[in-house]
């Protein structure tokens, strides 16, 4: 992974040292909280309802074991003893004292990490494939373009200011674990005449106003990366409104001007500038960055202890079958670990288990750790042979639950428990829903199935693109939650279909409950997942197990 | 038929803690929303809020928030206040841990 050299620490020294000044001034008194306000929030800090909320950037997800570990420190020291997953893989720590923050930011900074532009109207971290140098469908790993895009974005002077934030993925894979179509720009990358470049697609968002991304450039070459994204963020910066926050997304510039518009002036400011940009040095960086982006020296060891315990534990082979994933090194599998276990909160990490992962991921995991956007950590390279011993650590801790992709795998924002944005809470209702289910044991029955909640019409919960989507309300004062079916945040990108009225907050599990039982009873075969049922059959039958009860009684 | 006045509270997050804060009779805070002063006159309460808000040095975000008063004392009226003033509800963090 991407190691800090010595102009990046000297950034982030004096980045940190000027906000340590910030605070004491605060407190002192000589600056106003309108003043300090966009300070700590240039710096990631935001004041939530309960407490101070610092969101540490994970670039592209990725972690080494000592960052982890570190992680666990600071919520042991100066937090609550976890650290919190979030859909745009960074992590957040809930209880922050003001006077604290320097000396966690300081601590950051010891291993590589901080929480500049984690908030603010800039350029967000970058988010990417969790699987990515991993998966065996994948064009080249895209964490080296993620980390150029990083060092391109990072204290951008023309960036700071944007109209609202804005959120770039990247992904190497045709399979898009980086909801690309979901974001401001979604990078994929694509090959043509054995040349490989990125497919661009722009304006996608979630929020108040959901869109789908469109395609702005079908083949973008690698080194016009930067000058084209610069390009992009330009002419957003320019076109974008700044007269209403609730249409300043890019997702809104193009949906007003018209994707054509917007491609004429990206495309003449891009001839404009990519003569000022010195593409061999960029190139030149990237091919350094991607030599310390090398895959590790696969071990070759014989696979009969994983037959074996595959053969003789069902608690083992109920794990591998819904927890693995095909690794493109033959022997080796990607592990997600599962930070859904029943009833707890949806990527909530104790320091305790953050130490074990680490640990894991030194001993067997070639010294990587990811962490997805749907909430869990990933351990990309372990051996098969070592996966039994994996897992008996991981039960050992309460991450080995066997669930990663099924009806209690949920997505769930930090709703009204945390929020300050929030309009009703996710947590609890995702604690429901999976302890619901897997005291009915219906869970592998149903099989693979998205379920997605935000506390708010934001959707950081990616509501919209939940195959089941929830979404909290504040109706006359009461907890409300609508409902959204079809939604899909993979390649195959769309926005789910809203069911009718909203519920209850003690109805919307049984709600949940009539449409999973509709769809047992509606589908072919087993093989026939939620999704697909409902592509067949529509909205309507599934409305009709939602409403049709109290329609028939009134 | 008009709805009578409800009485509110001066409520905001402490500077360095971050936590939920009201104002009490004597214009101190307190992090119990029963020793809050409760306004039931509006001009009070507003005039209230904005020496509140003056207090920096102490305070964030100070706002007006319904509340009830009932024989068990200054209830919340909405549920976004009655997180605030006992903390998430899936960990005992917060106020609820020093309760």
């Amino acid at each position: 992974m991407y190691v800090y050299d010595d102009f990046d620490t000297a950034f982030l020294t004096e980045r940190n040292r000027q906000f340590r000044e910030q605070v004491a001034r605060r407190i002192d008194g000589s600056l106003t909280e309108e003043e300090f306000r966009p300070l700590r929030l240039m710096n990631g800090l935001y004041l939530q309802l309960h407490a101070y909320m610092l969101r540490v950037a994970v670039p592209y997800g990725t972690l080494n074991p000592n960052q982890l570990r570190k992680l666990a420190e600071i919520a042991d020291r100066w937090d609550e003893g976890y650290g919190h997953v979030t859909t745009r893989q960074n992590v957040q720590f809930n209880w922050p004292k003001l006077t604290d923050v320097p000396d966690m930011l300081d601590a950051l900074a010891e291993v590589g990490l901080h929480a500049i532009q984690t908030s603010g109207n800039t350029i967000r971290n970058v988010t990417s494939d969790h699987f990515a140098a991993a998966a065996a469908d994948e064009i080249a790993d895209p964490r080296p373009y993620a980390e150029l895009i990083r060092q391109w974005s990072t204290d951008h002077p023309e960036f700071q200011f944007l109209p609202r934030k804005f959120k770039v993925a990247v992904t190497g894979s045709e399979i898009d674990r980086a909801v690309t179509k979901a974001h401001d720009i979604g990078l994929r990358m694509v090959r043509k005449d054995g040349a490989e470049g990125f497919e661009v697609i722009v304006g996608g968002g979630l929020g108040r106003t959901p869109m789908i991304g469109k395609v702005l450039r079908d083949f973008l070459p690698v080194a016009d990366l930067l000058p084209y994204l610069e390009a992009v963020v330009g002419t957003y910066n320019l076109l974008g409104r700044r007269d209403n926050k609730y249409k300043a997304r890019i997702k809104i510039t193009v949906h007003e001007n018209g994707i054509e518009t917007v491609r004429d002036l990206v495309e003449a400011r891009f001839a404009e500038i990519a003569p000022q940009f010195d593409t061999a040095a960029t190139l030149a960086t990237l091919a350094r960055i991607q030599g310390m982006f090398r895959a590790p020296e696969f071990r070759q060891v014989s696979d009969l202890a994983y037959q074996a315990a595959h053969g003789a534990d069902p608690v083992f082979r109920a794990w591998a079958d819904t927890n693995l994933h095909a690794h493109k090194v033959e022997g080796h599998a990607i592990v997600t670990i599962s930070l859904k276990a029943h009833g707890a909160t949806p990527g909530d990490m104790t320091s305790d288990q953050m130490r074990l992962i680490a640990d894991l991921a030194e001993r067997y995991g070639y010294g990587e750790i990811r962490l997805s956007h749907e909430q869990n950590v990933i351990l990309p390279h372990v051996a098969l042979a070592d996966l039994p011993a994996v897992h008996k650590a991981l039960k050992g801790r309460g991450l080995a639950t066997a669930n990663v992709g099924l009806v209690s795998d949920i997505i769930a924002c930090p709703g009204m428990d945390y929020c300050a944005l929030a309009t009703a809470r996710s947590i609890p209702i995702a604690q429901e829903i999976a302890t619901h289910f897997d005291a009915l044991k219906l869970e592998h029955d149903i099989g693979p199935l998205k379920i997605k909640i935000s506390g708010c019409i934001n959707a950081c919960g990616h509501h919209h693109v939940g195959h089941i989507g929830i979404l909290g309300l504040d109706r006359a004062g009461v907890e409300n939650y609508q409902i959204t079916l079809g939604g899909d945040g993979s390649e195959d990108a769309a926005l789910g279909e809203r069911t009718g009225p909203g519920f209850a907050y003690d109805q919307i599990v049984p709600a949940i409950e009539r449409i999973l039982r509709a769809y047992l009873d509606l589908r072919t075969s087993r093989e026939e997942t939620f999704l697909q049922a409902y592509r067949r059959l529509g909205l309507g039958p599934f409305k009709e197990a939602l409403y049709g009860a109290e329609r028939h009684a009134a | 038929m008009s709805r009578a006045p409800q009485p509110h509270v001066v409520t905001a997050n402490a500077l360095i803690e971050g936590d939920v804060v009201y104002l009490t009779a004597a214009e101190g805070w307190t992090r119990d929303l029963k020793q809050a002063q409760a306004f039931t006159d509006k001009d009070e309460a507003e005039a209230a809020l904005a020496r509140a808000a003056k207090r920096s040095a102490e305070v964030v975000g100070c706002y007006l928030a319904e509340v009830r008063l009932t024989a068990q004392g200054i209830e919340p009226t909405h549920f976004r206040e009655d997180f605030r003033r006992r903390g998430p509800s899936n960990y005992a963090h917060g106020k609820q841990a020093a309760a």
